[in-house]
This record gives C-alpha cells, structure tokens and sequence, in this order.
C-alpha cells in the first residue's frame, strides 16, 4: 500500500448554462481513482464556481497509481430529477512517480465530454506520496522513466542500451458488448477511452517491469498503438528500446543546442552516426509478407509465405542469410563475435531509436520490413464478473483451439525481420516500428527497421567508462562516412549491389544507394540539401470475404512493394540524390483498393557515388517513338539539373562531368527495371547481372511505363524559400530560428465513379499527396525561409470510395543569410581537425582515382534485356586528375573563407536569439505591427493562458530542454448527432483536433512545462454518417513534456520548474 | 471526386488577417476567395485556387469557433481551446469591434432593439455594408450597451476593461451608447453632412461636462444620462434674451471686442440676437426630453445655418464664440457664470466640429 493520492478541486470558470431558467449552472465535483469517489460542494447559480475544496485523498497500490487515471467529473445539480453531467477530466499521473519528473499537477484542465467537446476549465491541484517499497516482486515499476523520443534525451547519457521491450494487452471493445445497445454514446464512449486508459496505463507498468527486469531505468523510443480490431477486441501494444540513463548535470551540456542530435560533450563524442541502408531496388530491401494464416487451421500457416525483397529478391526466406558476413574480414568478425555475445542473449536485437549515441552505430546494411496478413478473431472473454471492470485475456488459455496469439504474430513477423538482417551481415535492427491496417476482418501487420552493425560497447555491463580495452573494436572509419561502409562483406553479398570504395575515405566499400528508416546521422557527409521523396501508390482489389480475401490481398502486397521502391528509386535519381532516410511505407487496407505510400527524404551522401540519370528507352524502334522519347528525355535530363540546382547538389565530383552537357554521361545511367517478377527465381537470377552493370533505363513501352514517368514528372518542387523533410531536420540547414509551428491536417477524398482503374486512382491519391503538401507552403508562406520537417503521413480507406490523409508537421524558420554558417561553426568547435580530415581526403582522393577509374572499366556492362547500356568505361581519363584537384583547392580555400566568416556570424547569431521573444508571432501569416501599438496599453486579466509549443522533433530549435515531465499519451473520443449544426464533418473534425491540442497544452502546463517534443498522432479514426447526422472520431497522440528555456538564458531557477503558470514560454513575454 | 473532409489545424491558431477583414465584411466563402485572387495572393506562394478555397475555409471555421470567444473577449485571454498570442488576440477583439462609418451614421441615435435590427436590410442596401456584417456590428452595439447600462464607473474606462478596445474604440463605443441611450436625433436631412467621428466628439463632450459622472463619479449610469440639475439650471439663462439690456449689454460687449478683427462683423453685429436667443433657447429647452434629442439639429438649425448663410469662416466662428462666452461675465447683472461656462463650453466645442467649411 505504497501510495497515498492527494487532489484538490480549486476551480471552475466558463462552465455552460445548464439551467435554461436562470441562464446559470449549479456545479460539484466528483472526484474518482479505482473504486473511491468524493465529492464537492454543490457551488450554486454560477459560471465560475470556487469549490475550493479539502485535499481527497486515496490511499493506494502503486500498481494501482501507474494504472488507473484520476477521473474528475463535473456535474450539474438538480434536485428533482438525475445530476447532469457537464464533462471530465481524466488526469495521467504517471509522470508523479518519477521522482525527476513533475512533483505536482495544477493547473487549468479543458472539462471534456465526448458529444460536446470542451465545455469550460476546472483547476485541479494533485499531489502523490510514495512510500518506499521493499518488495522484490512487485508489480509495479514506478520510477522507470519513459521518452517517445527515439534518441538518447537531451540532458541524459546512455550508461547502457539493454535493448528492445514489447508488450500488448488485449480486451473486448465496450463499443461491441452487448450493454452498449442499451447505454448511450456517451456512456459507451467514456467506458471506452477510461478502459483504454487502463490499458496503456497497465502496459507502460508491464514494460517498466520488463526494463527494471533488464536492468535499466528507462524506456527511449517508447511506441504505442491501438489496434480497434471491431468485434474481436482491442489490442494495445508498445515497443521501446530499454536503456540506462544517467543524467548529466547541467553545465556540462550547455553545448549541446548546437545541434539537435548531438550528445553531451561527457558523453565522449557529439554526434550519433547510424543510418545505413541498401538501394531499394538494387540492393537490400527485404520485405517478406505473409499469407493470411486461417487461425482455424495452424497447418496452412506460413505455407503461402514468401519473402520478396523488391527489386532484388534475395530469397531467402526465414533463417536462409546466415551465410552471409561469414568470411568477412578480419576486423569485422571480430566486431561481429564482440557483438553476438552482447545481442545474442537478446531475443531480438531491435532498437526503436533513431539516433544513436556517437560511435554506437558502426555499419548500416540496409531496410529490412516484413508483412504478414491475418484473419481476425473473435477474442472471447470470460473475464466478466471478474472485480475489475476489465480483464486482460491470455489468449493461450482461453482460445485453446487457436493458438494464434497477437503475441505470436508478432513474434514471428519480428522473427523475420530478425532474420533478415542477418542475412544482410548486421546483428541489429535499428529504427524499428511495427503497425496494423485493419478493414473489417483482415489485419495486415507491417514491421520494418534498419539492419545494422552497432559498436558492442553500449550493450555490456559496465563498460561505458570508455575503457582503454575497446579501442581495437572502434571502426577506423571516419565518422562522416564509416556507416555507409557496407556491412556484409563484398565477395559473399546477401544481394547484388553495386559497390565502389568509398568516396569519402577511399578505404572501404560502399553501395550506390542506401536506404534507411532511421535519421541522418549528425555527422554524416552531405552534399547539398535534401528533400522529402514519397511513391504513392492505389492498387484495386475485388472485393471478397475471408482467407479469400486475404490472399487476394497477400497477393498484391510484393507487387505493390515492388512499385512503390521502384517509385522511389526514380524519384530518388530525378533529385540526383544517393540515399534515402526516415524511409517509411505505409500500406493500407481497404475494402476494394490497397493504398501505399511511401515517405523519405533524400540527400546526396559525399561518401556515395554520384546517382547516374535516367535514361529512357522505347522498346520498339519506330520513328514516332523516337521522337517521343526524345522529348521524354530531355524533359527528365531538364529536371535532373534543376533539381541539382534546386538542392544544391554540386559534388566536386560531379563538377567535371557534369559541366557542360545537361545530359549526363551515358556511363552514368543505370537502369531502372520495368521487368515483372513472375518467379522469384527468375528475378534473382536477373539481379546477379544487375548488380554489375550500371545503366538505368526507363523502357516507355508499356503503358505503366509511361504512367511512370508522368507521376515521375508531376511531383511538384516546393516554392521558393521551402523544404519539406520527413526527417528530424533538414540536411543543409542549421541556423534554425525559435519559430515553430506543428499542425495536422486531415483530408478525406470520395471517390464517386465506381469504376476507376488502376491508374486513374493512383492519379487521385497523387494528387491527394501533392495539394497538400501546397497548401501547407501556401498556409505558411509567412515563415519563409521555411522548413517543413517531420512530414509524417497517414493513409487509411475508412470506408469504401474514401481516402483519408492525415499528416502532422512543423514548419521551422530558418535564417537564410547563415545558411551556410554549420559547417564553419563545426570547424570552430572541434578545432582544426576537421579541416586536416578533409586535406587528407583530398590528397587520398587523388591518389586513390587512378585505382577507381580501372576499377569501374573493369566493370563488365550489366546485361539486362533490352537496356541500353553503355559501358562504363575508361571514359575517365587522367586529365581529369587535374580538375579533381583543382576543384579541392578550389573547395579548401572557400572552407576557410566560412570559417572566417563564421567567427563573424556567431555574435550575430546572439543577437538574433534575443529577439527570439516575438518568434511565435511569426507562426501567423501577416504582419502584426500595426496592432502592436495597442497591446501595452492593455492587461489581459493577469491569468493569461502558458503558451505550450509543440513539435514531433526531440528539440525545439534555439531552446534547451532543461527538464523531461513524462510522457504524455492521451486517447479521446468525439462523437456528434448534430453534424450538420457543427459545420459539416470538417468543422466536427476541425473543433475535435483543436480540442486534443488544447487538452495536451493543458496537461502539459499542469506538469509545469512549457513544450511537447516528439508529439506525434497515431490514430486518427474518423466515421461519419452523414444521413443520420452523425459521426464519430476517435484521437491518440503522445509526446514528451518538456521545460524548455531559450539557449541564452541562464540555468533556470529551481522555482520555475513547478509552477505551472508562472513559466512562460518564450514567446508570450 | 470530391473533397469530403478538409481541415488544418495549427497548435498556433493560424489566422490572416486579411481573410478575417473578408470575414468580418461579411464575404462569402466564394466571394471571398474571389477577392483574395484580385489581391494577387495567388502569385505569392505559386498557389491554385483550390489551395486557396481550402485555406479560406479552414480560417472561416477558425473564425466562427473563435467568435463565441470574441463576443466576451475577456474570455479569449484565459481559454485553451486557441493558442493566440496576446497581441494577437488583442488584433482580432479590435477588429472585430470595429465598425463601418456609414453604417453606424444609420443607427446612431436609434435605439438598438429588435426593431432596429429588422431594419438592417434597407440599412444594408443603402449603405453597401454586407447584411452579415451589419448584423455582427449592430450585435456589438447592442452587447456594449447592454454589458455598461449595469456598471458603475465612467463610461469609457468600463468599455475598455470589459471589451479590452483600444482607447479610442472605447471612446467611439462610448458615443454610441451615449447617442443611444438619449436618442439624439442624427438621421435629419440637415444632419446628413455631419460624420460619425463629428457626433463621437460631441458625445464625448456632452458626456465629460454635462452628465452627472461629469460631477459625482460612483453613480450609476453617471456617464450615460445628462445631469437633470444642471438642465434644470440651465432655465436660468434665459435672462440674457428675455432682459432686453442685458442682451444690447451683450451684443455692444462682443461687437466692441470683435472690431477690427474680422470681416463678418456686419453680419455678426445683425444676427446677435438672432444667434444669441438660439442658443439660449436650447439651453433652457433641454429639459424636455424631445427636445434633448433634437439638440443637433436645433445647433444646425439655430446657429450654423445661419452663419453658413453669412459666409462665416471657421475663425469667424470661432472668434465670435470665444467673446458671446465670455463677454457675459463682464455683464454685471448676471448671476449665473457657473452654469453659463458648462453649457457654453460644450456648446462651443460642438459647433466648432459641426462648423464645416
């Protein structure tokens, strides 16, 4: 009985007229947590009511605290017939268990009910006492701190990574027991988001278990989803990476704004390097699906199972890569048999993060994503009648003819991805996630990651003290390039990809084209900016029933996996960019279509080789298609170098060849492949000779073809001034200015003409992707120069004819006129280092070209049908030796121009920083000065509202995070029967995302912070019925509370951190 | 195909200000789309029409969900549902507030009823004003009135705490509920030349020196009803008409003072009495409540119009006012200097504004 719960009523204001007579309410308070309830006074005939009650205080398990939310209910009274309900408040006091987090909850909380949204504020004051607990088996896992963020948090150090962490629990829906015939939404609603508040409660315990178990004291990258699977029941399950956190005291980090992704200086080096991925098409991209398992019958399972891996099948199956890496060189066995000891007792080596620590992350392999498609059912629940309202159900026990489990599906998806990447030589999996699609009773389960090889160092006990012992195991690379370096080794490749040494160190090497799900590591080498590449795809399905169904659907997902790299792939070189991050792909169910989008953001990585350009092709030779092509040619080269410019993609190497002809190099295509994997053998096959030949071609024969290159050339380029990313930040930019804004928007499309094809739809949803994206630049052409980061879309079918894309962004001001001030100030602060690293390169550059050039000559011309290749071949001749080395003179000397410039620009930088204050003003589209004149002479009634920031990054640029709160996880659920009357589903919608930003902005500024970081929305499900007048929707999101103060201003004072009112974003003042 | 659901929501609550003056005119969504293009926002950020129709709508809603806020503003600093930065609330309570001169020149002096309000479409069609917008200001009007009919205090002050309006909203704000809680007549013919801002003077004249608030200020109403004492004492003045020396005393005062120094002297020496027995004529009338609102109108009819018949300048005015005053305190037989000074104070500052070249 560890814990006693204390909470005061203080207050109400803006409460609605509930008495129609005297136009006044009549208001108490219940207060409610497990099976306890108090009461206020009634405060009669009053809008404001100052209850101003005793402490109500709950003595309870500590179990019980991390499981259950304080429910506060408002209520009107009235003496003759039943009290009204106004609304509650349902209050996470989580983050009261943590002794670093929060110590009190006060503050103003909306008062919510599910059929009118907000309807006034009450003040709440909670406070928590825990006793110490001396019980080893106890259930509760209090104090284990938990961080949507998938890096290490700023202001800590991982003492130790111990690894990944899952959990899920299951339960009936109250949506679909049979009380909910006769109760109301309303009550149907609240039954519904209190048991879904129990259950993440209860799963967060579960997980903080499982860490404390592992040693840690705290959960990074925690993930959690709701998966409404109807009449079969509820599923909540999260995944997180387990680690050890140790905080670092304040003056030693007060560097680290510098860079978002930077760790404490303690914390031995800056910058987390990880990120390695494949070439999607070319080279590592594993994907397997599953055919749907009948759960009736476990014989079939698996049996339909294939592993495409899209362009490049490598066909392995489960378990079949062990063979790759074996004979790998000397050194990385080594690393390797340092590492399986530490991850091999792990039962899988995956990491939810993003960003790693420096030096964690050795070698990137490449994507690694699984799909499995399965039938739901129905879970029984005997568990009525149990004392609690709600059971969580052991699937083995009670379906004892099934013994599919949730669990065991994911089990066996992660089983594969595990394997997976063993066969791409990595023993880790970084930047992992899982998630579902559902429509009606298919489920599809999609897992994906990036396969990697990680430094051993972080994953055994005690050995963070950077102990003298690991140095032999430090990559040699420099970290600018050493993840791009492949990790399997080159004569044994899991998979036909196109190598060359690394054009950074010119020591190792590395693929044509990575692809990866992870962020740009901090140190990594870019050239230019980057930009946000999707492919976005609409496949049309009959409609059907069952195991029918989900083989109809299992079916389409390798061919729909294979366009949609294919996309990418295209798109990637029309942006002559090398290598993809933060890769996401989406595939969504529907009941007659398939969607997939697929989102990442390209750079060009200096240590890659140059993307060659896309060469077009017409398969029968005829004049009129000659002149087509033609045109189509051109129109592809004119893209290429205004992308180029657009980018700002001038790699010295590209300077010789690239001047002159806009057309590129016939040397310097490769081929992009059109041919249609009917066996996977077969492909296979192909792909053995792909990997060696170096032309891309597009072939606009077939009508696809030519769909292709539309879609291709369609793909509108932001405004000037805008650069969209669906990473943390934007390679190329650093000089960010506190101007933030987040927002979500959501758009939903009918489609009104049965009969559409393929194409047609593919168009629409195109088109769906890019208007958005336009609004976004037009709706913030005031922050301009502007980034849009974290572009995170969602793609759902919630009903026939419907397609629903949500997203949620920030738009980040940056200052254009320091654009180039990053690298100069990384010179600064790591001294000369840097600059003798890149005369070194240079050197090494030229002695190492005449290697390349017989190298690549070498190289026999892949062979692929008809593809028009042209030989790579000695077309580099040794005159260019000169301009190579004329063009790094060329650079140094413009290197130590910045550096001389930005010793310049730092003190600029300050002073920008001071007038950060009036940044937030900038989130609003015009210019405000003319009513400036007005606001001093104003008062605003003293209790103006903290402004809360949010943002899906882990930083807020120009600001330092000084304390984390805990994590916010929120579930509502909004439900009308007058939509009309609430402007129409978008106005129902509009009002209801309004009210979830305001919710979390108050529990935020209760915690007494003043920011939300690493704010995402998971789930947005919207029905709607637009004959009776209705809808529903129903909203998670999550994100850490923060305190956050401007880099500038001192070390804060101890009293800010709790008074909730009193600390005032920047911004406000 | 066809967009069934379209909203962005910012954690900022995005809102441009020159959509919300489209709002507030009462555009429609359409029209109001129209009027973005001819102001050339397509060209800013190479954006299409559809974008734009979609923006306009997501600030429409934004607008009508913030409008319950506006309408008590003191509410818009403390609720949560919008994130807006104070000066930025300040803009949209500021904006809303303000209104069209031409239709508050129709209303002013009516009183604000339900009947009023039915009028507001021929109000509309006259003055070019959207009917939506007038409805929005005559509202305000009304919701004004109504707040400060109940408080204590002076009128302006209590304007702007409860309505949180720049000073000078707060003063024009302060006119209109003055003007319509005496219903001064402004709608006359005669009138028509004068402006809003004309008759704002006046009231905050009349508000400052002849309302009780001007000599006790803890009484109710004190700002918005005239001060019946001083009415009542205003009678007394009447002696300077009906005593035919004092008045002759008068006129040779101002005559001798004004030689010399202007060229309307002639026909200020034949008006004198005239002039003089108007404006006491509506000093010692304004007891009667019918009379009180046809104070401009007499002002025009008794005083300006003939002098705008003579040609009079503004200085001529001026000069003329400024020695009637005070050559009635050399006047030794009257009495009443005290309340001669209060009218005669008003009096002259309302000419003036009203005194159009």
């Amino acid at each position: 009985m560890p814990g006693k719960l204390k909470a005061k009523i203080v207050a109400g204001r803006h409460l609605p007229v509930m008495d129609r007579a005297s136009d006044l309410t009549d208001a108490f308070v219940e207060v409610k947590f497990g099976n306890t309830t108090f009461k206020t006074d009634v405060y009669p005939k009053s809008l404001n009511p100052q209850w101003n009650s005793e402490w109500f205080k709950f003595e309870v398990d500590d179990e019980d605290l991390q499981d259950e939310p304080l429910q506060i209910t408002v209520l009107d009274h009235d003496t003759y017939s039943a009290n009204d309900a106004i609304g509650k408040v349902y209050i996470d006091i989580d983050p009261l268990l943590c002794t670093e987090a929060a110590s009190v909850i006060s503050g103003w909380f909306p008062i919510y009910d599910t059929i009118h949204g907000i309807r006034g504020e009450i003040n709440v004051l909670v406070k928590v006492e825990l006793f110490n607990d001396l019980n080893r088996f106890r259930q509760s896992s209090c104090g284990v701190k938990f961080f949507c963020t998938t890096s290490i948090p700023r202001g800590y150090r991982a003492a130790m990574v111990h690894g990944f962490v899952e959990e899920l629990v299951v339960n009936e829906d109250p949506e679909y027991q049979w009380i909910d015939r006769i109760r109301t939404p309303r009550a149907s609603n609240e039954a519904r988001q209190r048991l879904i508040s129990l259950m993440s409660g209860e799963l967060q315990r579960k997980i903080g278990l499982k860490v404390l178990e592992m040693g840690g004291n705290a959960v990074v990258g925690y993930l959690q989803c709701f998966d409404l699977e109807g009449e079969s029941g509820l599923v909540v399950r999260a995944i997180g990476t387990a680690c050890t956190l140790d905080k670092i005291s304040s003056g030693s980090f007060s560097n680290t704004h510098t860079h978002p992704n930077t760790a404490p200086p303690s914390n031995a080096c800056n910058s987390p390097s990880k990120d390695g991925k494949e070439s999607p098409l070319a080279h590592g991209c594993r994907s397997t699906h599953n055919s749907p398992v009948h759960s009736a019958c476990s014989s079939q399972r698996l049996s339909q199972n294939f592993s495409v891996s899209v362009p490049t099948l490598i066909f392995t199956g489960m378990g079949s890569g062990g063979s790759a890496g074996k004979e790998a060189g000397p050194l990385k066995t080594l690393l390797r048999q340092q590492t399986q000891t530490a991850l091999e007792q792990r039962e899988f080596p995956f990491f939810t993060l993003t960003s790693f620590p420096p030096a964690f992350l050795v070698h990137v392999g490449g994507v690694v994503s699984a799909r499995s498609v399965k039938l739901l059912d129905r879970i029984h629940n005997p568990a009525l009648g149990n004392t609690r309202s709600y059971k969580l159900l052991d699937w083995n026990s009670v379906t004892a003819d099934e013994p599919e489990t949730r669990d065991a599906w994911w089990e066996e998806i992660r089983q594969e991805i595990k394997s997976h990447a063993k066969a791409l030589g990595c023993h880790a999996v970084i930047g992992y996630s899982e998630n579902t699609s559902i429509c009606e009773e298919v489920c599809i389960l999609s897992a994906s990651g990036t396969a990697a090889i990680l430094n051993p160092r972080y994953m055994r006990e005690g050995c963070l003290d950077m102990g003298s012992t690991d140095h032999r195991f430090d990559d040699p690379s420099p970290p600018s390039c050493g993840f791009c370096h492949i990790p399997y080794d080159e004569l044994n490749m899991p998979f036909p990809a196109q190598l060359t040494y690394c054009y950074n160190c010119r020591r190792q090497k590395v693929p044509d084209v990575l692809f990866t799900t992870i962020d740009l590591p901090t140190e990594a080498a870019v050239t230019g900016k980057g930009c946000l590449i999707q492919a976005r795809l609409c496949r049309l399905k009959k409609r059907a029933q069952g195991e029918v169904n989900a083989t109809a659907i299992s079916n389409l997902l390798p061919f729909m996996e294979y366009e949609l790299h294919t996309q990418l792939m295209n798109k990637l070189k029309l942006r002559s960019m090398n290598a993809l991050f933060g890769l996401h792909i989406q595939i969504s169910v529907g009941e007659n279509m398939l969607l997939g989008l697929a989102s990442a953001t390209g750079v060009y990585l200096t240590a890659l080789p140059a993307p060659g350009g896309i060469q077009v092709a017409g398969k029968t030779p005829s004049e009129l298609n000659e002149q087509h092509v033609l045109t189509i040619q051109k129109r592809i080269n004119d893209t290429i170098a205004k992308n180029k410019e657009l980018y700002q993609i001038t790699p010295p190497e590209l300077t010789e060849e690239g001047v002159g002809s806009p057309i590129p190099e016939p040397r310097h295509r490769s081929r992009l492949f059109r041919s249609h994997s009917e066996s996977s053998d077969e492909v296979s096959e192909l792909d053995l000779s792909h990997g060696k030949k170096d032309a891309f071609v597009l072939e606009i024969d077939d009508t696809d073809a030519v769909e292709d290159i539309h879609s291709l050339l369609t793909d509108a380029s932001p405004p000037t001034g805008f650069y969209s990313c669906n990473t943390e930040t934007m390679p190329g930019i650093y000089n960010w200015t506190t101007a933030v804004q987040m927002f979500t928007s959501v758009r939903v499309l009918r489609l009104s003409n049965a009969n559409l094809s393929n194409q047609s739809l593919n168009k629409i949803f195109t088109d769906l992707c890019e208007n958005l994206l336009k609004s976004f630049y037009f709706k913030l052409r005031s922050m301009i120069p502007c980034c849009l980061c974290h572009l995170n879309f969602n793609v759902a079918v919630p009903e026939e004819e419907l397609i629903q894309v949500s997203v949620t962004a920030v738009a980040m001001t940056f200052d254009k006129d320091q654009a180039q001030e990053r690298p100069a100030e990384r010179f600064i602060t790591k001294g000369g280092s840097e600059t003798e690293d890149q005369l070194q390169f240079s050197l090494e550059l030229c002695a190492d070209t005449s290697s390349t050039n017989s190298q690549t000559s070498s190289k026999i011309s892949g062979v692929q049908e008809n593809a028009l290749v042209s030989s790579r071949a000695a077309s580099v001749d040794y005159g260019s030796f000169a301009d190579r080395c004329s063009t790094w003179l060329e650079l140094l000397r413009l290197k130590a121009h910045t550096i001389r410039r930005g010793s310049v620009k730092t003190s600029r930088r300050t002073q920008s920083l001071a007038h950060s204050v009036s940044s937030l003003e900038h989130c609003s589209p015009l210019t405000e000065g003319r009513s400036r004149s007005l606001r001093s002479s104003r008062s605003f009634g003293g209790s103006s509202v903290t402004m809360v920031k949010m943002t899906p990054l882990s930083f807020l640029p120009g600001t330092r995070i000084i304390k984390y709160l805990g994590i916010i996880n929120m579930f509502f659920i909004r439900e009308t029967t007058s939509l009309r009357e609430e402007g129409g589903v978008s106005g129902f919608l509009h009002s209801f995302i309004a009210e979830v930003f305001a919710m979390v902005r108050a529990h935020v500024a209760a915690l007494g912070g003043n920011a939300v970081v690493s704010y995402s929305m998971k789930d947005c499900v919207l029905m709607e019925n637009p004959n009776k007048n209705q809808a529903q929707c129903l909203i998670n999101v999550s994100g850490d509370a923060v305190v956050c103060v401007r880099e500038t201003d001192p070390e804060p004072v101890a009293q800010m951190v709790n008074s909730g009112q009193t600390c005032a974003a920047d911004g406000t003042s | 195909m066809s967009v069934e659901l379209d909203v962005f929501v910012g954690n900022t609550t995005i809102m441009d200000e020159e959509v919300y003056q489209l709002w507030l005119d009462g555009y429609t969504v359409n029209d109001a789309v129209k009027a973005r293009v001819d102001a050339g926002v397509l060209d800013e950020c190479e954006a299409t029409e559809d974008v734009l129709l979609s923006d306009t709508m997501d600030q429409y809603r934004t607008f009508q969900m913030c409008e319950r806020l506006l309408q008590s503003p003191a509410k818009l600093a403390n609720q949560l549902l919008f994130q807006i930065t104070p000066h930025r609330q300040a803009m949209l309570i500021e904006r809303y507030y303000a209104f069209d001169d031409p239709f508050v020149r129709e209303v002013l002096g009516k009183k604000l009823s339900k009947g009023t309000k039915k009028d507001l479409d021929d109000i509309s069609a006259k003055t070019g004003v959207t009917l939506k917008s007038c409805r929005r200001q005559f509202d305000n009007f009304k919701r004004v009135f109504k707040v400060v009919e109940e408080l204590k205090g002076p009128l302006v002050e209590n304007i702007r705490q409860h309505f949180l309006l720049s000073d000078k909203l707060a003063r024009d704000y302060a006119a209109i509920v003055f003007f319509a809680n005496n219903r001064f007549e402004t709608g006359k013919k005669k009138l028509q030349y004068l402006t809003f801002q004309d008759f704002a003077f006046c009231a905050g004249q009349l508000i400052n020196n002849w309302t009780v608030g001007a000599v006790d200020n803890m009484v109710e109403d004190m700002d918005v009803d005239l001060d019946k004492e001083f009415l009542q004492e205003l009678k007394e003045l009447k002696i300077l008409i009906t005593d035919k020396d004092l008045l002759d005393q008068h006129k040779s005062l101002v005559c001798t003072a004004l030689r010399g120094k202007t060229k309307a002297l002639p026909e200020m020496e034949a008006n004198f009495k005239n002039l003089s027995r108007g404006l006491v004529n509506i000093a010692t009338k304004l007891t009667n409540t019918k009379d009180v609102r046809d104070f401009f109108i007499d002002l025009v009819e008794k005083f300006i119009e003939p002098c705008r018949s003579d040609r009079w300048t503004s200085a001529d005015l001026k000069l003329y006012l400024t020695h009637y005053t005070n050559s009635a305190h050399i006047l030794d037989t009257f009495k009443h200097q005290a309340v001669w000074d209060r009218y005669m104070g008003v009096i002259k500052s309302c000419i003036f504004k009203m005194y159009h070249d």
